[in-house]
């Protein structure tokens, strides 16, 4: 595969979107094979922090899939997130990201097709951007 | 400016006299021109040191966290916005304080001033009616206050207090048919590439010192999460992400707080705009979510609430 494949790190809330996920590969279902899946215990454990580390480490892409509102596991999670996440993409396509690289969404766990779906769109979205090329650290990380 | 200057000093003495505070936060004459500094007064004979002009771009928020005591403090526009959200955010009680408001008329911006006599040395700036004399070995040259103001200030739409107890002034008018969003909107015409060269080159020459943090009445945490380590999120060299990071970081943090003040573009060595960060997260506040930092107490911050019908559109 000569293909450039690009690498979309992805948060999924472990009630909702990591339960779709799962159902997605339990039902079978073909979904791009670009993303790498870390879960979190709810959408709103999501600190930016997290997202532009992702982007530092040489993502292409960041996909972050919760609850649907009102339907969080600690019950207004998801809303606080919400408000969160507007505020950051906001600043973030200010800054250059370009739209397209930070993709959210909100997946029940019954849907596994949505889930299949959305990670396709985001994969297109991604694929057509091409490589990230801002915001990556070219120097070697020291600990 | 000499009328408040003399009232600053009355309030101060008869409030340090009388008991009603135990200390008064003012600024007085800095060392150098167009460098006031903050001070603070326990001693009611030593109030003559307090003084007021266009020079006192430093907020004294920063010095009204952790505090137990019963403070008297100067506050104009913003820095009474500033006042209100350390109260809705618990970091002072409103009984604490003492605040003498100040009608303001903007800051000069000492940079404007040094390019504007071509960097030839300044001795001393004085100001009077609107005007701004500016003497050096050699030379006096006047400007106009409006044209050599921080650009914060000129686009301030607050100027008088939200916040007081006593005014040093009647109040002054707002500034009208002010645009107070185009640096953003300029940006956001731009494209993603040309975005991100802008700021790249905006943030180039950060060295990474920390004084737009130092100066933020905002930044209060007890541990700031560039010193974080064991996970450190935000790499410590000056390479050209890590700075980036920085920058968003600390603006992000914030986000639906920041009063426009503007001592972070002030306090800064290189003459960055840092600004320019969190007036998008103003903007952004203001659209999304109606809100300006610090103009009511009995509502919450944004980020600390929210509502059912919240803007959703950006998710799937």
């Amino acid at each position: 595969m000569n293909e450039w494949q690009p690498k979309i790190t992805t948060f999924l809330c472990n009630w909702c979107s990591y339960g779709a996920a799962d159902l997605a590969g339990v039902s079978r279902f073909q979904y791009p094979p670009f993303f790498r899946i870390i879960r979190v215990p709810c959408s709103a454990r999501i600190s930016p922090k997290f997202i532009l580390a992702a982007f530092r480490h040489g993502s292409d892409g960041v996909w972050i899939s919760g609850c649907h509102p009102g339907d969080c596991h600690y019950l207004e999670g998801n809303y606080y997130a919400r408000r969160k996440f507007a505020m950051l993409k906001g600043l973030l396509e200010h800054i250059g990201i370009e739209p397209g690289r930070l993709n959210f969404s909100w997946i029940s766990s019954a849907e596994a097709t949505k889930f299949a779906e959305t990670a396709k769109i985001v994969a297109d979205q991604v694929k057509a951007l091409g490589p990230a090329r801002y915001f990556i650290k070219k120097r070697a990380e020291v600990a | 400016m000499k009328e408040y200057t003399e009232k600053i000093r009355e309030t101060a003495k008869s409030l340090l006299k009388e008991g009603k505070v135990d200390i008064f936060i003012g600024y007085r004459k800095g060392t150098v021109p167009m460098m006031n500094e903050p001070f603070a007064v326990s001693d009611p004979d030593k109030t003559d040191l307090l003084y007021w002009d266009s020079n006192c771009g430093m907020n004294l928020c920063n010095y009204l966290t952790k505090r137990t005591d019963r403070i008297g403090i100067i506050a104009n526009g913003c820095n009474s916005r500033n006042i209100v959200t350390h109260i809705i955010e618990n970091q002072i009680k409103r009984e604490q304080l003492y605040i003498l408001g100040i009608p303001c008329t903007g800051m000069i911006d000492p940079r404007a001033v040094r390019r504007a006599v071509k960097y030839r040395e300044i001795t001393d700036v004085e100001e009077s009616n609107g005007r701004v004399i500016v003497k050096g070995d050699g030379f006096e040259e006047t400007f106009e206050k409006k044209d050599v103001l921080q650009k914060n200030c000129a686009e301030c739409l607050h100027r008088n207090p939200v916040i007081y107890d006593e005014l040093v002034a009647e109040k002054v008018p707002e500034q009208e048919g002010i645009e107070t969003f185009r640096d953003v909107k300029k940006i956001e015409a731009m494209g993603s590439d040309e975005r991100w060269g802008f700021f790249t080159r905006m943030i180039s020459s950060c060295i990474r010192c920390y004084a737009c943090r130092n100066a933020c009445p905002l930044c209060y945490c007890t541990t700031c999460f560039v010193d974080e380590a064991q996970p450190q999120w935000v790499g410590k060299s000056n390479d050209p992400t890590d700075t980036m990071t920085f920058h968003i970081l600390r603006a992000f943090h914030c986000a639906g707080r920041c009063t426009d003040c503007g001592a972070c573009e002030r306090a800064c060595p290189m003459g960055i705009n840092v600004r320019q960060f969190t007036k998008k997260l103003n903007k952004d506040a203001l659209e999304l979510f109606s809100w300006e930092a610090g103009m009511r107490e009995d509502r919450r911050p944004p980020m600390d609430v929210y509502k059912v019908d919240d803007y959703n559109d950006f998710i799937r």
